[in-house]
């Protein structure tokens, strides 16, 4: 979990507002709920005396700009799962939409379940019914609390 | 839906593409399932005597000679086995006069005996799943070896009376020397104990049943412990090869624990199996001689230590290895002793056993190649067809043909 004070020493500091947003502090809030790119931030980008700063930040994004983590920040190590189906079956989004089959620890069988177990690993699908999606986002942690080989993580 | 015989948990919830007779994407597998499944395409076993590869008829005509010409052959194996070929191996060993065993001989034979033998309570995964509010994990770590065991039934499900699953209905007790896996998500639920501390474990836990004070370090988390057993409306214990080998061989403390919980509330016991047909091979045994595991069938039908796979090796002169890998599984001392006897391996894959077996035989692998009926692990009779088609022979047949031919 990357931390909103790591992104900000980061920034220059200097409540600029070129962004858009008022605080350099807000702006690192943003780029961590990906409301915000990097590129947002003029002078990290057209300033030399941040270029440290500037190869700082994207190491520590790395993770979250990556094509494996979902727009929720969901990221599966597949070499560490198990496949045992313990988040399927304990999703509260899977427990709802899906009675009949993961609630009662079966497979999913009414297509909306958001984790599902194929080829053996756990894979997420129509994210956007995940309580974590969205503005509105509920900080739910089931998947991960039931994990027992610590195979997902939020970014 | 297809089966999975990975392990005997046997879910048959698996959803599996077939592209063009292979085996393609698989739904709802786990990991160790998924590679039972990917397995079918490599590795396979080649018939050979004598380390040269010959036809398959042969293998078994070569097999039957082995067999047939040994004055205390040992069949061991049987818990990759369907039920059926099990019942017709039984029936071998009376034919050939010799001897039968299975691994169970050095793990939970003893606690399957006292649970078929009706000694201990038991219940099916199902009634946990809908009514078990308690779940004890003895020596036993599912996330590892079973790794549906705490989604599908033990831990996570909903049931029936269970309605809101392991947030509010349940709780997972875990009793390891180490903190496994399933320990882990247990959490407050784990109680370390030290190797061997099994037995003092059970008398604590049997004092704070009584309301007494166990002679443990922390006496007030045993009395806790013992006031949520006395509470539990359906409680439920899976005990693993680390309770039976601690135990080592003395299940009375552990049956009267489980006969003290049962005086105050429900408690039943579900031992957890590594193949997907042990519980079979050890009813249909019993059934057949009131015994799991262990017997000779020369001079009648006798039962002891002395007719188990650790002791037989000393003395008998033929062994066949049906679906299992004792060369790997048992303790190097006594694995170095199969080389004695002359050794016939049927199996599907090769594995340490067949690698020196004078005689292999290739089968099909059951659930994925053929079909047949298994146990599950708490003892439900399961029926399953094959899923592709294959050149290999299923286990019974191949057993079935080795009898005609002794």
């Amino acid at each position: 979990m990357i931390s909103v004070m790591e992104v900000y020493q980061l920034l220059p500091k200097t409540n600029c507002k070129r962004c858009g947003l008022p605080t350099c502090m807000a702006f690192a809030v943003a780029l961590i709920s990906r409301e915000k790119t990097i590129e947002d931030c003029t002078p990290l980008l057209e300033e030399a005396k941040y270029e440290k700063k500037l190869a700082g930040l994207r190491e520590l994004l790395a993770p979250i700009l990556s094509a494996d983590a979902t727009e929720t920040g969901m990221v599966i190590h597949p070499e560490k799962c198990y496949g045992c189906g313990n988040c399927v079956v304990a999703c509260p989004v899977n427990v709802a939409s899906d009675p009949k089959g993961t609630a009662i620890g079966r497979g999913p069988v009414s297509g909306k379940a958001i984790l599902m177990v194929e080829d053996g690993v756990v894979k997420c699908v129509n994210v956007d019914e995940c309580r974590r999606f969205g503005p509105e986002k509920v900080l739910c942690n089931a998947c991960i609390a039931t994990c027992p080989s610590k195979a997902i993580e939020f970014i | 839906m297809a089966f999975c015989t990975g392990c005997s948990l046997l879910c048959d919830d698996i959803v599996v593409d077939l592209d063009g007779g292979k085996i393609g994407k698989t739904m709802n597998l786990c990991r160790k399932g998924h590679a039972h499944y990917s397995s079918i395409g490599s590795g396979r076993l080649t018939p050979c005597v004598d380390g040269s590869e010959v036809g398959v008829e042969d293998a078994m005509m070569a097999a039957a000679e082995v067999l047939a010409g040994a004055d205390n052959p040992l069949l061991f194996g049987w818990g990759a086995s369907t039920l059926e070929a099990q019942r017709a191996g039984v029936d071998l060993a009376k034919k050939l006069g010799g001897a039968i065993d299975d691994p169970s001989s050095y793990s939970q034979g003893l606690i399957t005996e006292k649970i078929i033998a009706g000694d201990l309570p038991t219940c099916t995964l199902d009634d946990v799943r809908n009514f078990a509010d308690v779940s004890i994990y003895w020596g036993d770590d599912p996330s590892s070896s079973h790794p549906r065991h705490m989604s599908r039934f033990s831990y996570f499900p909903r049931g029936e009376k269970r309605q809101r699953g392991y947030e509010e209905d349940r709780e997972a007790i875990v009793i390891d020397v180490r903190k496994s896996p399933t320990a882990q998500i247990a959490a407050d639920g784990f109680f370390k104990i030290t190797p061997g501390g099994d037995g003092a474990f059970i008398e604590a836990l049997v004092a704070s049943l009584a309301g007494k004070i166990p002679k443990v370090e922390d006496k007030k988390r045993m009395l806790n412990l013992g006031t949520k057993l006395r509470k539990a409306k359906f409680g439920a214990i899976f005990t693993g090869q680390g309770l039976a080998h601690s135990l080592r061989g003395d299940l009375s403390g552990f049956v009267s624990l489980v006969g003290k919980l049962n005086e105050i509330t429900r408690f039943s016991v579900i031992p957890t199996l590594g193949d997907y047909n042990t519980r079979g091979f050890n009813q249909t045994l019993f059934d057949e001689t009131g015994h799991v595991n262990s017997v000779s069938f020369k001079d009648g039908v006798r039962h002891g230590r002395e007719f188990s796979i650790a002791r037989l090796l000393d003395s008998c002169d033929a062994v066949m290895v049906m679906g299992s890998d004792p060369a790997a599984a048992l303790p190097a001392a006594i694995a170095k002793k199969l080389e004695r006897a002359a050794m016939v391996a049927v199996g599907s894959h090769r594995n340490m056993t067949t690698d020196f077996a004078k005689v292999s035989v290739p089968m099909a692998v059951a659930g994925i190649e053929a079909g047949g009926s298994c146990l599950r692990t708490d003892g439900v009779r399961v029926e399953f067809d094959g899923l592709v088609r294959s050149d290999h022979l299923s286990d019974v047949d191949i057993i079935k043909r080795i009898m005609e031919a002794v």
